[in-house]
């Protein structure tokens, strides 16, 4: 990117390993939980449909208070999980990864759980009857028929995790080259006098890698239902 | 051998209902809603019945009271579905694979060249599921199912969603994996396709087996008749082609005594001819100057009368059996009772080009 300056480009690189990291790490989870919503038959799942929704509607601010109470060092998971895998997130890129990936969970769920949704069961039976295990039938029908919701649900991950602002730097602050990510570093710009410009081209980077993200999504989406659609 | 024994409450309506089923086609026949459906997912393990037992060849699939319930995938039961369930993100030749791929090595069946040549399917490999017809869909659900190599075949309503052409088309392949000797159990509604079908014959109705046997026996029972339709009702002769006579007609050789058709087959074909009962008169007396071809002695066995002014008249002649629709009062003025000898007089119409079928051996 020429035009950027050294600490511009810090922000830029960070932010894309901060969302692809997140996204990546989230994907399985993602996909597990939105399994269990779409499928599951037990009386305790509306409590795990309103956690997993949770960050969507409660303040940024609040969540990533939460995460500083539970992964910060000295917050129960986040010291254990420094203990035993000597992984820290409190202050580090790794938190704003986990800060990225938590706020768009919700997002990522809803859209594959919507695919899930739209699986016909039946197709699922059929596998099984041919003699395919549940993995099987899982990797050999039900993946590829979802597969349009998957990414989907992976793109709008992407894109809120670039967005990502208030629990970010709640749980990790704003630290340059550490944590501070696109927002952050445009929201510093602003803080200074001068800053216009740097805020400027931030922000039109932040609106060229979201319209990608988006309009990539489509297209592989398209590509992807079209074929499973059997024409 | 297939062992069947299943109870389940779905609240409401309970089905209870045990039966064998013998090599060959043996049909479930019952009205919607009868619990054939429910019958057939049990033994292929979609569904799980409250108390239930499934011995298929010797193999305990599913016995409720020891704990052995295997799941779908470990049955080696083949599955026709009525609505296909093609795999839509797979072309044909990718849906026939995906049959093969779990097929147990070393078990017998066709391999892929011989289902494809079999179906008649190999023009449609390359196509997708959504490109094709109906009944294009069922000879590839057929021919998926085959390649799994399963012991047993499932058919349920294969042929209810297709038009009368597509049955036609689809029909001669069932009677071809029939022939093969692949045990099937061919879910019906459909009184003709069970009569072209059939070796083993279960009705089902209400949740109940209302009656299990060979089916030339159960089609001929009168006590069945009104399950099966005013109008379908009627017997099954297994029949043996003697040759064509100069003006055309074939003559056949059955049980009982000799029947003309108008339809031409090859001598030495051994043939079901579907006799319905609507197109039967009775006579007390051998009849003379009559237009009839086809008149065969028999002694009654059964009558039953329905609410109304019908009866169903059993004949029997041997080892066979002809059912005959007459009004109440036809059998008293005849005096018709068990054990009266009397014939039976088909009208010409009644070896209909439809119901007549080859069969194995």
């Amino acid at each position: 990117m020429t035009g950027l300056t050294p600490e511009e480009a810090t922000a830029l690189t960070l932010s894309l390993r901060v969302a692809g990291v997140a996204v990546l790490v989230s994907l399985p989870v993602g996909l597990a939980v939105a399994m269990v919503l779409a499928r599951g038959r037990w009386p305790g799942l509306w409590l795990l449909n309103a956690l997993v929704h949770l960050p969507l509607i409660l303040p940024p601010v609040v969540t990533g208070y939460f995460l500083l109470l539970a992964f910060g060092r000295k917050g129960p998971v986040g010291a254990f999980l420094e203990q035993a895998f000597g992984l820290v997130f409190a202050f580090r890129w790794t938190g704003a990864a986990l800060a990225a990936a938590v706020m768009g969970f919700p997002l990522m769920v809803r859209a594959m759980r919507l695919a899930i949704e739209a699986v016909d069961p039946k197709l699922e039976e059929a596998a099984s009857t041919l003699g395919a295990s549940r993995l099987a039938v899982f990797r050999s029908v039900t993946l590829p028929l979802i597969l349009p919701g998957v990414i989907a649900g992976a793109v709008l991950a992407f894109a809120k995790a670039m967005g990502e602002f208030g629990a970010t730097i709640t749980f990790v602050s704003n630290i340059p080259g550490q944590t501070q990510t696109l927002p952050s570093a445009i929201y510093t710009a602003l803080q200074v006098p001068g800053g216009d410009t740097t805020a400027g081209r931030l922000a039109l980077i932040s609106v060229i890698v979201a319209v990608s993200a988006v309009l990539l999504s489509e297209f592989i989406a398209r590509r992807v239902a079209a074929r499973i659609r059997g024409a | 051998m297939l062992e069947v024994s299943l109870r389940h409450d779905f609240g409401g309506f309970a089905l209870d209902a045990a039966f064998t089923a013998p090599a060959g086609v043996t049909a479930l026949f019952g009205a919607s809603g009868s619990g054939k459906t429910t019958v057939v997912n049990t033994v292929a393990g979609l569904m799980r019945p409250d108390a239930g037992r499934v011995v298929a060849q010797g193999e305990v699939l599913l016995d409720t009271t020891a704990g052995i319930s295997l799941p779908p995938n470990r049955r080696r039961i083949g599955y026709v579905f009525q609505d296909a369930r093609l795999f839509p993100h797979l072309d044909v030749r990718a849906n026939l694979v995906f049959g093969a791929r779990f097929a147990p090595r070393g078990a017998s069946g066709p391999d892929f060249g011989r289902v494809v040549e079999m179906l008649g399917i190999g023009a449609l490999l390359e196509r997708r599921p959504g490109a094709l017809s109906g009944g294009e869909k069922a000879r590839v659900a057929i021919g998926r199912a085959l390649l799994s190599k399963p012991r047993l075949l499932l058919m349920d309503e294969p042929l209810a969603a297709l038009d009368a052409p597509r049955r036609a088309e689809i029909l001669p392949f069932v009677e071809r994996l029939r022939d093969a000797g692949l045990p099937i159990l061919y879910v019906s509604h459909s009184v003709a396709e069970v009569a072209r079908l059939a070796d083993t014959l279960v009705v089902l109705g209400e949740g109940r087996i209302l009656a299990s046997g060979r089916a030339e026996d159960v089609l001929a029972d009168p006590a069945l008749a009104a399950q099966f339709g005013a109008q379908e009702a009627g017997a099954l002769l297994r029949a043996r082609v003697l040759g064509t006579d100069a003006d055309g007609l074939t003559r056949l050789q059955t049980a009982t005594g000799t029947v003309w058709v108008s339809q031409s087959a090859p001598a030495g074909a051994e043939l079901r001819i579907r006799i319905h009962a609507s197109d039967v008169i009775l006579a007390r007396e051998a009849p003379q100057g009559l237009s009839a071809l086809n008149i065969l002695p028999g002694t009654v066995e059964k009558i039953e009368t329905d609410s109304g002014q019908r009866a169903w008249v059993q004949l029997r002649m041997g080892e066979e059996a002809i059912l005959a629709r007459l009004t109440q009062r036809s059998v008293s003025a005849l005096g018709l009772a068990p054990g009266v000898a009397c014939h039976a007089i088909l009208k010409s119409v009644a070896v209909a080009r439809d119901d007549l079928a080859q069969t194995h051996k």
